[in-house]
């Protein structure tokens, strides 16, 4: 089914004011907020994306996921047989509940891009398209131009886009203006689990987004993950913390966690850590003169 | 135009012995301590200083690897085509003054082979040839191509090294990897052991790397035979061939093998002897120099060292292989390029890798990436 570009639903602008004109983000008593993540024509409950890589065997995937609570997971288009329907890992992943989302990791040009989406599309049944397009094979650092383009390219054929991307927060706004369903940019290099060295400029794309900013690559704690929360991230993808990690079943329930608080957190507002009482205020005490 | 000849005719290769065997278990230790380590650093790591460290190195390499490629290892098998071969090499059964019948498979004898190997469950092939260009040269390469690519996933090729213009005809064609392996970057002894043969022309080998990243491979496999010369040296230029192609040809992935020379029929005996435990210094060294870097080990190896090596920094591995063109299912009782060590079947093999913990992957690569 081809999906009509006006279905592929903006997300809501992240300000204060916006988001308490929202009925669906009014936070409720219990700071929980009612409604879920909304991408394209689907809520997510979960606010944990999951990659399927790494994992020792295809059933700890299966069970890692299931206690991660995702209801979103990568698939790599190169690792599955999309011509057998017996494939092991498309098998497991193949429940009504997971939305699955192929990457276009491999591929380098936009040219490629476009035609991996369109198999994937054909292949697992489904128009949302991850867009890695990295050149570079050794840090896989993604190329800001052809992701440009290919977005730009996979939105106008009705394909519900989500580039990997560096945290810049141009690059984000353009890759909106091209159609992009949200904006994944990353923490620090993929899979080096060094955390949000990106900050900064993670915080000045989501104070910018007008759709959801997932967190992707280099999370590597669930500490990590609640602090892309706790800055307004509307969700986080990971992967090798999980499926590297000495008990990925365990990981993944610290991580579904860690996402959940760091969203309570962040819905509840952050009591702000300057804002001390100060004894006496030796630079204004003129003015009450 | 940018070739590794230049860098490399800066080096010599006694002040790089002098330099390895000088360091000490500081250097070591130093090494070990650095997050990003430079070359200096990998001296000290494939330097006998390092031995007690080897645990050390171990523990590192297995976790960096384990980071970067999860509990994954690739499986690939090599296809030999052809057997010809107007070089002389000494330590190769495929060598011109080898006795053996030769032999080219024609594309009947080429599907019965690769119906084999896909019954025994591959979807990545590495195509094997001697280097006989009148027959088994591009138009041979051609036409082999197209009748493989729609059986296999992944096609690599380790054949002659060719020019860039003929890479250009047959990357398009669906050629993922190409190996080149220098054999040993010492020159007098490269001429020693290539006295006849169009391979005899040292630096043309040593700048196919070059060619290859100019015409725009997706990965190039490079190694160095170890037995030929000191290993230690050897690889050093290995690694400072990988970092001057990680720099020029970015885009470009890079592969390294350790091949062991292995008895054939008529052989030569090596120089150098390898231990077990210098090959794991060897490929935990690697690892540590580059996290990135895929590190393959074939059935050359024998099966005691493969089933506990593969997990201290190994991202790919050949089972089963036959080393003679039509192994599989033509003929599998001729003679082999050499013997190989480790006999058990790819399923016994996947097994063993399944029973430690990791997924084998023999998928990994798919034709639509190819659309250019």
């Amino acid at each position: 089914m081809k999906l009509k570009k006006n279905s592929i639903q903006a997300h809501l602008p992240k300000g204060e004011i916006e988001r308490s004109q929202h009925p669906t983000l009014v936070a409720s008593p219990g700071g929980r907020e009612r409604g879920g993540l909304q991408i394209a024509n689907r809520t997510f409950n979960s606010r944990l994306f999951l990659g399927t890589g790494k994992f020792s065997t295809v059933s700890l995937m299966k069970d890692a996921i299931a206690a991660s609570g995702s209801e979103l997971v990568t698939v790599a288009l190169k690792r599955v047989d999309h011509q057998d329907t017996d494939d092991a890992l498309l098998s497991a992943l193949s429940q009504n509940t997971l939305q699955l989302l192929p990457n276009t990791s491999g591929v380098r040009t936009t040219r490629e891009a476009v035609f991996a989406a369109e198999l994937a599309r054909e292949a697992l049944q489904t128009h949302w398209v991850k867009l890695e397009i990295h050149p570079d094979p050794k840090y896989l650092m993604p190329d800001p131009i052809e992701t440009l383009l290919a977005t730009e390219a996979l939105a106008k054929k009705g394909f519900v886009v989500m580039p990997y991307i560096h945290a810049d927060p141009v690059l984000c706004k353009r890759l909106e203006d091209a159609g992009a369903a949200v904006v994944m940019p990353l923490g620090s290099p993929i899979g080096s689990n060094k955390g949000l060295r990106t900050y900064d400029f993670l915080q000045i794309i989501i104070e910018q987004s007008n759709i959801p900013v997932v967190v992707d690559a280099g999370i590597g704690a669930p500490s990590h993950a609640a602090q892309a929360m706790e800055l307004g991230a509307d969700a986080v993808l990971v992967n090798t913390a999980i499926a590297v990690s000495g008990n990925p079943v365990a990981m993944a329930q610290a991580f579904r966690m860690a996402v959940e608080a760091g969203h309570t957190a962040f819905e509840a507002q952050l009591a702000n850590s300057q804002s001390k009482a100060q004894p006496s205020s030796p630079l204004t005490t003129f003015l009450d003169a | 135009m940018p070739s590794f000849r230049t860098l490399f005719d800066r080096y010599n290769w006694q002040c790089v012995y002098d330099d390895i065997y000088a360091k000490t278990e500081t250097d070591v230790a130093a090494a070990l301590q650095r997050p990003v380590r430079t070359l200096d650093d990998f001296k000290a790591l494939i330097s006998p200083a390092a031995k007690p460290f080897l645990e050390a190195m171990a523990t590192q390499a297995q976790r960096d690897t384990l980071q970067r490629f999860g509990n994954n290892i690739q499986m690939y098998a090599p296809l030999y085509l052809s057997n010809e071969c107007q070089n002389i090499c000494t330590y190769c059964g495929f060598s011109l003054d080898n006795k053996l019948r030769r032999k080219t498979l024609n594309p009947l004898e080429i599907a019965q082979e690769a119906e084999a190997l896909k019954t025994l469950g591959f979807r990545h092939v590495l195509l094997v040839t001697g280097e006989a260009n009148a027959t088994v040269g591009i138009p041979y390469f051609q036409k082999v191509l197209k009748q493989l690519r729609p059986h296999f996933d992944q096609v690599s090729m380790e054949v002659q090294p060719l020019d860039e213009e003929q890479y250009r005809q047959l990357l398009p064609l669906g050629v993922h990897a190409v190996l080149v392996y220098q054999e040993t970057y010492h020159k007098d002894t490269y001429r020693n052991h290539h006295p006849k043969g169009k391979k005899s022309n040292f630096y043309y080998r040593l700048e196919t790397p070059d060619r290859l990243g100019r015409a725009g491979v997706h990965k190039m496999g490079l190694g160095a035979l170890i037995g030929l010369e000191d290993w230690r040296v050897d690889s050093f230029f290995v690694a400072l061939h990988l970092r001057y192609l990680e720099q020029t040809y970015w885009k470009t992935q890079y592969s390294i093998s350790f091949p062991r020379l292995r008895p054939f029929s008529g052989g030569l005996t090596p120089k150098v002897e390898m231990t077990d435990r210098e090959l794991v210094q060897l490929i935990t060294a690697y690892r540590l120099f580059n996290r990135e870097v895929e590190l393959s080990l074939s059935t050359r190896e024998t099966p005691h060292f493969r089933d506990h090596a593969f997990k201290l920094g190994i991202t790919s591995m050949s089972a089963g292989s036959k080393t003679n063109p039509g192994g599989y299912a033509v003929e599998p009782q001729s003679l082999e390029q050499f013997e190989i060590s480790d006999e058990r079947t790819p399923a016994q093999v996947a097994q063993m890798i399944k029973h430690n913990g990791y997924e084998t992957v023999w998928k990994d690569w798919d034709t639509i990436l190819e659309h250019a």
